[in-house]
């Protein structure tokens, strides 16, 4: 008898003890993936946003007190599977919730509507939905930092910055993977090429695009000034590779963020020199934070990378700068509604909405220059719009040009309009931001 | 002796041709039914909904439909995923086209768009056969796919292709829980298996599995080989296409044409080979094994591998559940080649006779 009750008030204890543990524990739902095609590009960027998160722990002991807790499922990039998963990790994510990151825009667009149900944040930091820049629509769903349009916008800026200023008369294509990740830019770059008088001409490569030679037979014949290539996987290496073959220049080949890591640039070999990419964190270790995270993470034995030598990758430096906005917007979360506390998803869906990530507070972080400025609000989900240009020198990426705005005025409304298309085909009706503090 | 029919005396012909003739059967299939409709509704959490069951019906559905036409009428197919497609896009451009149109008129003509669809694609089975059957329908499935993203009118100039489900609305009430869409998914399926038992009963079906048997023989006993198999392909792309459609409405909410890519064809292929080739029960119990098998894995292979003390991340999990689910399927078809279906039959065989057995 006196056994049994020892037992039972051991757990009794534990419960009690789980329970007070459990309010200060601000939890995370992963749907991440490390196996599957694209699985190597998931385990970098998932281990920079994991190691963070243990950073934050293990530097701080969590956000004021609350400890970062997660729980990962595999979604193999795949968007049934990462629903799944999503639906599993929804019943831990009902008292605390950081913002969820699938990394696929397929999985982002069939959570979209869910996440706004189950008032769960959705980042989508260079992916996902586009027009959910649109606050008002989406108050839920937030394309992070930077999107495809703005991007393309800024890849724009960049050429016609490096043609003294006018791109009129010139001739560009638009080398792009045909699914929604590719078809998302054409919008702006057709919009950019009515403003900036060049011709524009649009060439697509079906997934996978490990066989490009109809295409770069086309550039050939075409004789463009410039490729903008919007790559993904193993399409970005085999067209590195074509380009070589039909003697184009790789410095007049620019890439988008997809298509510009080390995973990209070092299966092509000596064809990826000179390349250039887009890109919206850079890499390598000079940034503090990620020589730091090395130290603390790795030097207590919790990194999360099975092969450190990926450590300051662009990918695995992505995956932190998609943590430090989580964090950030939990802090700022805390901020307003009690500091010390476990958010919920609203609350978090508060902070995202309110983030303040100045050049002051990257030093602070010690990420100085590993992501633009962010500032987001109501009306504007996206919060930076920049993106620096990367060069390949064989060896490394090397960036080659300051922080570069797309054109805002021309890319916002557009989004505008298709976000107010899908307000009116869902029936939503859209938030006044005016009214939003 | 749990299966026994003594007693049970046929004294009319509708009685000997009736779907479940025995006695047992009727007693168990209408306490699933009530077990389906009205206690999983009250019971089940909202995880089990949207991520298993209605997953699980729906898949049962589009391999019913490929059932009907590989397992019954002989034909093999390898483009259901795009007549699935063809399906959510169709029953997405009619709720968006036509003003006022009732949801379930939408997946009406879905279905039949995508049979529309299929009987075209179906009119090589006039000339050929088999394996190279299956290479001309894998054409199917990569036009259809081309198909949609080629033309932005499909999905609505979506300048990303992808399409987003209207809500879904019946006689001006919406349905939003899982638990409604549960619901409106199984009364569907439900109605859509029910016709494919008495389908398959029909000369139609008694049609399609001579022709299944031998075509020849079947042509000379007097069945017209091209409406029987144009039929086929008709009411099998008319599942899949249904099935497409509540696979957006009701599951994902929005959907791309990548996701119904070949892989998914696959999927559903592997679902009947699993669950037995040219059974009705097959097509659900092989979209079972197939879809909840990962699940399943998924969910206790991370605690066993800690009570053994392995170190096992979530990448290690991902590879030994594909290993332990590429070796649960060899190992179903090597102790049984014809499916889940046919060790459903010998344990009936078995119960019937026990506990006595010859």
């Amino acid at each position: 008898m006196n056994r049994v009750r020892k037992i039972f008030l051991a757990a009794l204890m534990a419960t009690l003890g789980c329970a007070a543990f459990a309010a200060e524990e601000q939890f995370f739902p992963i749907t991440s993936y490390r196996v599957g095609p694209y699985g190597a590009n998931g385990m970098a960027l998932f281990g920079g946003f994991i190691d963070y998160l243990n950073y934050i722990n293990l530097k701080e002991g969590g956000v004021n007190g609350v400890v970062m807790t997660w729980e990962e499922c595999e979604t193999e990039y795949n968007n049934a599977k990462g629903v799944e998963c999503y639906e599993r990790l929804k019943t831990k994510a009902r008292v605390s919730s950081g913002p969820i990151h699938p990394l696929s825009t397929g999985i982002s667009y069939a959570l979209i509507d869910k996440t706004a149900a189950d008032k769960i944040p959705l980042a989508m930091v260079g992916y996902g939905r586009t027009d959910a820049t649109d606050g008002s629509v989406f108050p839920y769903a937030f394309p992070l930092v930077t999107t495809y349009q703005m991007q393309a916008s800024a890849i724009v800026r960049y050429l016609r910055d490096k043609e003294k200023g006018s791109l009129a008369g010139k001739k560009i294509v638009y080398l792009y993977h045909d699914s929604a990740y590719g078809k998302e830019a054409i919008i702006a770059l057709e919009a950019e090429a009515r403003l900036g008088k060049f011709e524009l001409v649009e060439i697509p490569v079906a997934h996978p695009g490990n066989e490009q030679g109809a295409q770069w037979l086309r550039i050939r014949q075409e004789k463009p000034d410039y490729v903008i290539f919007w790559g993904w996987g193993v399409m970005n290496q085999t067209a590195l590779k074509a380009a070589q073959k039909v003697g184009f220049p790789r410095d007049r080949m620019i890439g988008s963020w997809w298509a510009g890591s080390e995973e990209d640039t070092v299966p092509a070999g000596e064809a990826a020199k000179g390349y250039l990419s887009a890109t919206f964190n850079v890499a390598g270790k000079a940034v503090p934070l990620i020589a730091e995270i090395e130290k603390v993470v790795y030097g207590a034995g919790k990194g999360n990378l099975p092969d450190p030598g990926k450590i300051g990758t662009v990918l695995y430096n992505r995956g932190v700068a998609s943590a430090i906005l989580s964090v950030e917007a939990i802090r700022k979360a805390q901020e307003k509604y009690g500091k010390g506390k476990a958010m919920t998803g609203e609350q978090v869906r508060w902070g995202m909405e309110n983030l303040n990530i100045t050049d002051a507070r990257l030093k602070a972080l010690g990420a100085t220059g590993l992501l633009p400025e962010v500032r987001t609000s109501c009306a504007n989900h996206e919060g930076s719009g920049k993106v620096k240009i990367q060069q390949w020198d064989g060896g490394k990426w090397v960036v080659v040009s300051d922080w570069l705005e797309g054109n805002k005025s021309l890319v916002h409304p557009l989004f505008q309009a298709t976000a107010l298309q899908y307000a009116k085909e869902k029936g939503i009706t859209p938030r006044n931001c005016a009214k939003e503090s | 002796m749990f299966y026994r029919e003594t007693g049970q005396f046929k004294t009319s012909y509708a009685a000997d041709q009736q779907l479940f003739p025995i006695r047992q059967d009727r007693i168990a299939m209408a306490m699933l039914l009530v077990v389906a409709f009205v206690a999983v509704p009250l019971f089940a959490s909202e995880y089990l909904f949207s991520a298993i069951l209605i997953p699980f019906l729906i898949l049962s559905l589009a391999a019913l439909g490929l059932n009907l036409l590989t397992g019954y009428a002989g034909q093999l197919s390898l483009g259901s995923a795009a007549f699935m497609a063809v399906g959510a896009y169709a029953a997405y451009n009619f709720q968006l086209r036509i003003e006022g149109i009732s949801i379930l008129a939408s997946f009406f003509l879905a279905g039949l768009t995508a049979a529309a669809v299929g009987l075209l694609f179906g009119l090589p089975s006039l000339r050929i056969k088999g394996f190279y059957l299956a290479v001309a329908t894998l054409a199917a499935q990569f036009f259809i796919v081309w198909c949609l993203t080629k033309f932005p009118w499909l999905s609505n100039d979506s300048s990303s292709g992808v399409i987003s489900a209207q809500k879904l609305v019946i006689l001006g009430y919406v349905l939003e829980s899982p638990r409604e869409k549960y619901l409106l998914v199984l009364a569907i399926v439900a109605l859509l298996a029910l016709g494919a038992k008495n389908l398959v009963r029909s000369a139609t079906g008694r049609a399609w599995m001579a022709v299944r048997d031998m075509d020849v023989a079947a042509a000379v006993i007097g069945i017209r080989l091209m409406p029987a198999k144009l039929l086929a392909f008709a009411v099998s792309s008319f599942y899949c296409g249904v099935a497409g459609a509540l696979y957006a409405f009701c599951y994902l909410g929005s959907v791309e044409p990548d996701g119904f890519s070949l892989d998914l064809s696959f999927r559903i292929l592997f679902m009947i080979i699993i669950g037995g080739v040219g059974s009705i029960l097959g097509s659900f119990l092989g979209a079972a094994f197939i879809l909840l098998m990962p699940i399943f894995l998924d969910l206790t292979l991370p605690p066993a591998a800690a009570f053994l003390g392995l170190p096992f991340s979530s990448a290690t999990v991902s590879h030994v559940q594909i290993l332990l689910f590429g070796i649960l399927i060899m190992f179903f078809l090597v102790v049984e080649p014809h499916g889940l279906a046919r060790l459903w039959q010998i344990a009936k065989e078995k119960l019937r006779i026990w506990p006595f057995p010859y």
